[in-house]
């Protein structure tokens, strides 16, 4: 099983709704945030090209927040979820560092906190919490391994690019243009 | 080159908050603070948002007695089960520590901000009293109530009884009135709130200024988007560069205040070329050949100067409409009060829309329906002694709806008669009419002036007595009988006790009438009973709807081709191409553009727009929407800014031509807009002290809004004509 997000850059309006229902649903303090919105202009008025993101932890197959790890708290779980345990991280900011996405934050509990997939939600059979309010469907979750599923057909059928491929992290969320 | 990240700014922002929440506001804290009732586990809790007038159907999680989220009622036609970002970040409506907490009395002057706490006992007395001196001097009709959304209801029922008439709401002169003028005009119809727009068949979406995405109306956003996942061909004309100009196939930079000249040479390629729908014209329409005439003159090459469009590019714009026809929806909008000729702009737009025949078919324009729920039985209002005192001789013959500015304007000269009071609901008018000073004048006239809010707005600030108002998480509302493609009637009921002494506005209503004298008009005791007895009524059951939250009714044919019926509730019964109403006025019975007065050289003019975070100024001290956006920026070409030396994160204040600074604040040196205006995001920049938290962050358009034209149709307020200069702002 690999967990994975495919976001529809074509439908997403950039209105943040996935960064509030992220918020809500895991209690993240005022001033933090896991999940956030960029907009990428290229090219000049009048005809710029704009691509507006939904973007957070890419959950990586070769993570290097896990790998600098010295105490194991960054882990790769169940489905190719990077989480942290809170009470193993001592607050080193090593993977702060070490994340070319900067979706790390240090929570002000001192642990280094980020997106989590909704695993709590996820185990549940239910979406992660961005996915399922998105009022423009742009968002989806899924199995990559299974062949049949909308986000392994997305894939196939949609063009699509990842976030830093140089980076060499092998990022999971997907973006189709 | 990426622009500003999101999450960089939220970061930067974040270092101030951190530092403000070292004395405990953060937002864990509050939600410890608030709603613990000792009770334990989960439950739900069906009603509807007030974040904005939407009212999507919600379902409110409560964990161990605090509220913990809010989510989209899967039966809710509205939202389809999902809420929009404010809806969803509702929850920090309720823990808002700058939520009004008690009823306060003036002890100073106006304006001031000084107040001290009350009794709602005292409270009420006091304005009772005042409004009982008012009447006996003036008239009752010298009250008047400005009122926003669903939850202003009962204070208009207490108004109507009292005797006056003079009841307003900004949506009307200040928002959405010259479209609804315009379509009525034409079709004989009002676009309705829901609009009656059929976005999510639509084979072509046509945007003039809507930037739906940045407004985030939930179920036009929804709409949107499955047409634009569906592959639709989308037209968009703004001066700046949308979200949903993003995503066009066409995007035109139209020279700001020139949508007409547009439109009417869009018109004249439609007849010239013969694309329009002939049989659909031949059917319904009323003085096509009038129309068709008046329109020779408008080419594309002659709209070129006007609009900065290019012929060639207004002539494949009309023909990929025509492509799509019936099925090509032009958006009416929803604010359409930009520059003067506003009711005529939505009235030739109606017309192009007439032209493609998309009004009553699949695609287009829809017909709406509703569900019978009949009125609670009141006893009958006393009749108003005088007319209402907005549009005296019918000035504005086309008004359907009372002129807030109307009432302002009475309130300033006394004529036709005087008005000596204002409740004002769930409205800040202080942001939403133009010209501040002219309100503040106006104000000053008053001999009672009360603000039932939530929070502390500006206009509470002048406020004799200030009113806290439970919010809807609180309390019960009138029922949403909706129009809409589905019927449904919903229930808003309380998820969660108020925190303080707020209270819910039908309580407000009532006790304000009891202490009125007024007590027959009020047979109910709670709203409950008047709710039941209204559900009752009309053969629903109100154990069902407080389960669900909502009942839907049978669907109706939706399109002309179902059975919709074909009627026109204009004077000719057909579409009225050439309009002898308007022409009897004294008015263009074809529109005509008038070119917009240019500023002052070396000024741009001062657009405004919204965000997807915020409603008008009332969200701006909720902590989760705060969140997402503190401050607003200024839009500035990138061009332009370079021009003047400007970057991106520089702190500039906005002056306008009458002289007034704006707060500081941060310029977005960009290229999706137009060199010759600037935008900003409408609401911030609050100057409210009570707003602690949005206090002096970013900057109001409003305040900048000294100048408005005034539509000489139906008296709405136009905007967009104000001008700018940027200068460096002295650094804090
Ligand atoms: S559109 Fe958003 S704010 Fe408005 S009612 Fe719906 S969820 Fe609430």
């Amino acid at each position: 099983m690999r967990y994975v997000m495919v976001i529809d850059t074509r439908r997403c309006v950039g209105c943040m709704d996935c960064v509030v229902a992220c918020k809500t649903e895991n209690n993240v303090p005022e001033g933090y945030n896991r999940d956030w919105i960029t907009e990428e202009v290229r090219g000049a008025y009048p005809q710029p090209r704009l691509e507006i993101r939904s973007e957070r932890c890419n959950h990586c197959a070769r993570p290097p927040c896990v790998s600098c790890c010295p105490t194991g708290a960054s882990r790769v779980h169940r489905g190719g979820v990077v989480l942290v345990a809170h009470r193993q991280c001592i607050g080193c900011k090593a993977c702060l560092a070490a994340c070319p996405y900067d979706a790390r934050f240090t929570h002000p509990d001192g642990y280094a906190d980020k997106c989590t997939f909704c695993h709590h939600r996820v185990d549940q059979g239910q979406l992660p919490a961005c996915v399922s309010v998105c009022p423009t469907h742009c968002m989806h979750f899924g199995d990559l391994d299974n062949p049949e599923s909308e986000v392994s057909r997305l894939l196939r059928s949609r063009a699509h690019h990842a976030l830093l491929p140089e980076a060499g992290c092998q990022p999971h969320v997907f973006y189709l243009t | 080159m990426p622009e500003l990240s999101r999450r960089r700014f939220l970061k930067i922002s974040s270092a101030s908050i951190v530092t403000a929440g070292a004395a405990g506001s953060s937002l864990a804290a509050l939600a410890r603070t608030s709603g613990a009732t000792g009770e334990s586990g989960l439950r739900q809790v069906p009603t509807f948002c007030d974040i904005c007038f939407w009212k999507c159907g919600c379902i409110a999680t409560v964990r161990e007695g605090r509220l913990w989220k809010l989510e989209g009622n899967p039966l809710d036609p509205l939202c389809r089960g999902r809420l929009c970002p404010r809806g969803t970040g509702g929850v920090g409506a309720l823990t808002d520590p700058d939520r009004l907490r008690t009823p306060l009395i003036r002890t100073q002057e106006r304006g001031a901000e000084k107040w001290k706490e009350a009794t709602w006992e005292e409270a009420l007395t006091h304005i009772a009293e005042k409004m009982k001196k008012i009447a006996a001097t003036h008239g009752p009709e010298a009250m008047a109530l400005f009122s926003h959304g669903i939850g202003g209801t009962f204070l208009k029922h207490t108004l109507k009884a009292f005797g006056s008439p003079n009841i307003a709401a900004p949506s009307f002169a200040q928002c959405r009135g010259p479209r609804d003028v315009g379509f009525r005009l034409t079709f004989g119809e009002d676009i309705g709130s829901p609009e009656r727009t059929d976005i999510e068949n639509a084979q072509c979406l046509v945007l003039i200024g809507s930037h739906l995405g940045e407004n985030m109306h939930n179920t036009q956003v929804q709409e949107f988007a499955t047409a634009v996942g569906r592959g639709a061909s989308l037209i968009v004309v703004d001066p700046r560069f949308s979200v949903a100009a993003g995503k066009a196939k066409y995007y035109l930079p139209i020279k700001p205040g020139t949508d007409l000249a547009l439109i009417l040479a869009w018109m004249n390629v439609l007849v010239t070329e013969k694309l329009y729908d002939v049989e659909y014209v031949t059917k319904h329409g009323h003085g096509f050949e009038a129309f068709v005439a008046a329109l020779a003159p408008w080419t594309p090459e002659w709209a070129y100067p006007e609009t900065g469009i290019n012929p060639a590019l207004i002539r494949a714009t009309a023909r990929e409409m025509a492509r799509y026809r019936p099925a090509t929806l032009v958006h009416p909008g929803r604010h359409t009060n930009w520059y003067g000729d506003d009711a005529q702009r939505s009235r030739a737009l109606a017309l192009l829309n007439a032209l493609l025949g998309s009004w009553g078919r699949k695609g287009g324009f829809y017909a709406p329906s509703t569900m019978a729920v009949p009125d609670y039985p009141y006893p009958e209002y006393p009749k108003a002694k005088r007319p209402k005192v907005d549009n005296p001789d019918h000035k504005y013959r086309f008004a359907h709806e009372t002129l807030t500015t109307g009432i302002r304007e009475a309130t300033l000269t006394g004529q036709p008669y005087p008005i000596k009071g204002w409740l004002v609901y769930a409205t800040n008018l202080l942001q939403a009419l133009p010209s501040e000073a002219e309100t503040i004048r106006a104000i000053q006239q008053l001999d009672l002036l009360v603000v039932i809010d939530v929070v502390p707005s500006e206009t509470a600030g002048w406020a004799d007595v200030v009113l806290p108002e439970s919010t809807y998480l609180e309390r019960h509302d009138e029922l949403n009988v909706e129009v809409f493609k589905e019927p449904f009637v919903a229930l808003r009921q309380p998820v969660i006790a108020s925190p303080h002494d707020q209270k819910p506005n039908w309580w407000i209503a009532r006790q304000l009438a009891v202490k009125l004298g007024l007590e027959s008009y009020y047979p109910w005791k709670d709203i409950e009973e008047y709710l039941g007895a209204r559900v009752k009524e009309a053969g629903l059951d109100f154990a069902e709807l407080k389960k669900h939250g909502l009942i839907r009714g049978p669907r109706e044919p939706l399109y002309f081709e179902d059975g919709a019926p074909a009627e026109f509730g204009t004077p000719s019964g057909k579409i009225e191409f050439y309009s002898n109403q308007l022409q009897q006025a004294g008015f263009d019975p074809v529109p005509k553009f008038t070119r917009p007065e240019a500023g002052p050289p070396g000024s741009f003019r001062l657009l405004f727009g919204r965000a997807p975070v915020h409603t008008f100024s009332r969200t701006h001290t909720n902590r989760v929407l705060s969140d997402m956006m503190s401050e607003n920026a200024v839009w500035v070409n990138a061009a332009a800014a370079r021009r003047l030396g400007l970057k991106s994160g520089d702190r500039v204040r906005l002056r306008n031509q009458d002289g007034v600074l704006s707060h500081a604040v941060g310029v977005k040196a960009t290229e999706r807009i137009r060199p010759d205006c600037v935008y900003l995001v409408h609401g911030f920049g609050h100057t409210a002290r009570g707003l602690r938290h949005a206090f002096g962050k970013g900057a109001s358009d409003a305040q900048l809004i000294t100048r408005y034209k005034v539509d000489p149709l139906m008296g709405g307020t136009a905007m967009n004509v104000n001008f700018v200069t940027l200068e460096p702002a002295e650094r804090a």
